[in-house]
């Protein structure tokens, strides 16, 4: 098949980006979105031009490395399903196709459709980690997990941290992923020390990094390819809400 | 960016879940108001011009009670419009570089449209109270000293342009409640597979009553079936 891309270009982070139209024949229907970019990719390589930059790692939606928006939706349009599961029969001759990187401020373009998603590493280094000895490994049964917290948490696990949510999102907000990290963690016993600190550090950091509010809209649950649900915003915004009436605090630094 | 410091005397009102909290507090209060006002209003079809005009004066008879009510609903509406414009300025500040395409899969028109719905809202509740409190629009009507509310209310909707706004100011809240109502369970953490759903046709039920309601009023005036 034939397609007519439209594909956002832009060198670096501080030069100015503009929409640049490709056309691209022979696509096969087996190929994934990904593979069809490559194909182009070799063309313009071969042309002696620049090729165009997205990020990848597993192809198998399982790193959360790749991602960029088609046509308006995050990953595409497939529910539950990165860009680089999508495959090109989910597309038809004469299509076209606008792919733009995600676009938020706490996101800044590398490259093209290349972002810098550290601020959502930054979010997770500000809580989402449990504190455990070093030594000999526990037992591995001496702590219970009733199976529908384990559930649970395991649902909020799910998240690859790809930043489609944000992406999405009308307001900019990464509530969704803040929110899947604290629950994932927040629910099970071994999570329970720092659960206060989590929420309240968490969401600050969130909110650093210039990610915005929740105005429950779902269209972050729409298109996140873990099928993560609003239910763990709400948990975040019940932890967060519950840490800022029990935890004392700190002493300012 | 570093690590933050957490700093509790601020804390509470600089992040935006704090802030959601705040606007989901103030709306049920709003809301409960609501419900109380329409129940109130509809004795308007009892048939019996005394029976509202009685309500109203039950209302007034003790201004201790009159300004705790009036000072509690203007300190809400305040909180819920200063939390929704400091939402509003993080959020655009959220995405300087916009789409070129954008689809709104998940979200609905009356999740996007708050942030008007809001505002038209809130000038509505202005001229209202000018309308039918102060008496600025059109004149009030008496009942010798006493204000006549059941002829006020009578006077105001015979104005077509009065009613129009009134239906529309209604319609946009329908809007807002829609939303709204489900969206303030979820701010203070209130969400279950089970529930949610619930929670969601209780607001949109809730929201479609409240606007039948109050928007009947001035059709039945316009119509002649109040007079
Ligand atoms: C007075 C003018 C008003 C303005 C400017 C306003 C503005 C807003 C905005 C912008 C939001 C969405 C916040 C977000 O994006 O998440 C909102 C939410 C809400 N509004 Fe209003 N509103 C007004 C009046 C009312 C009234 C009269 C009610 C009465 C019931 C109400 C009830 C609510 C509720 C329940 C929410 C949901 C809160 C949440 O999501 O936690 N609002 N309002
Ligand atoms: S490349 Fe790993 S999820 Fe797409």
């Amino acid at each position: 098949m034939k397609l007519t891309l439209h594909i956002w270009r832009q060198a670096n982070s501080t030069a100015p980006g503009r929409m640049v139209k490709y056309e691209v024949d022979d696509v096969s229907e087996h190929m994934s979105f990904l593979e069809m970019l490559d194909v182009l990719n070799e063309k313009l390589t071969l042309k002696g031009e620049d090729p165009i930059a997205f990020d990848s790692d597993c192809r198998e939606g399982i790193c959360g490395t790749c991602g960029f928006m088609v046509n308006g939706v995050a990953h595409g349009p497939l529910p539950k399903t990165t860009v680089c599961q999508l495959h090109m029969r989910h597309f038809k001759d004469g299509d076209v196709l606008y792919l733009e990187p995600w676009r938020t401020r706490a996101f800044p373009v590398i490259k093209d459709l290349a972002v810098d998603r550290s601020a959502l590493d930054r979010i997770v280094a500000a809580g989402g980690f449990v504190s455990i000895d070093t030594g000999a490994a526990p037992d591995a049964n001496a702590i219970p997990v009733p199976k529908e917290r384990a559930e649970i948490s395991m649902d909020a696990a799910a998240c690859i941290g790809c930043g489609a949510c944000a992406a999405m999102c009308p307001n900019g907000s990464a509530s969704l992923f803040t929110g899947a990290k604290i629950t994932h963690l927040g629910v099970l016993p071994q999570g329970q020390p720092e659960r206060n600190e989590r929420a309240l550090r968490m969401v600050a950091q969130a909110t650093e990094e210039g990610l915005s509010y929740c105005s429950n809209h779902g269209e972050c649950e729409a298109v996140c390819p873990k099928g993560i649900t609003l239910e763990v915003i709400a948990r975040m915004n019940r932890h967060y809400i519950k840490a800022e009436w029990v935890d004392r605090g700190q002493p300012a630094e | 960016m570093s690590a933050i410091a957490i700093n509790r005397t601020t804390f509470f009102c600089r992040t935006p879940v704090a802030k959601k909290v705040v606007m989901a507090v103030t709306g049920v209060i709003l809301f409960g108001y609501l419900i109380g006002h329409l129940a109130g209003n509809l004795l308007i079809y009892s048939g019996n011009p005394a029976a509202i005009n009685r309500y109203a004066e039950l209302l007034h008879a003790s201004p201790p009670m009159l300004w705790t009510a009036r000072i509690v609903l203007l300190v809400a509406v305040i909180l819920h419009i200063i939390a929704a414009a400091q939402l509003w300025l993080l959020k655009r500040r959220a995405r300087p570089v916009g789409y070129c395409r954008k689809e709104e899969t998940g979200s609905n028109y009356a999740s996007r449209t708050m942030i008007w719905s809001g505002p038209i809202i809130a000038l509505f509740v202005i001229f209202h109270v000018l309308h039918l409190t102060a008496g600025k629009i059109v004149p009030l009507a008496m009942a010798g000293h006493e204000p006549d509310v059941y002829h006020s209310v009578i006077d105001g909707f015979r104005v077509p342009m009065i009613s129009a706004f009134y239906i529309l100011a209604m319609v946009l809240l329908c809007l807002h409640l829609y939303h709204g109502l489900w969206s303030m369970f979820q701010s203070v953490g209130v969400s279950h597979p089970r529930y949610t759903p619930l929670l969601k046709r209780f607001a949109a039920t809730f929201a479609f009553i409240l606007a039948i309601g109050f928007i009947s009023i001035p059709v039945s005036v316009m119509i002649g079936i109040i007079r």
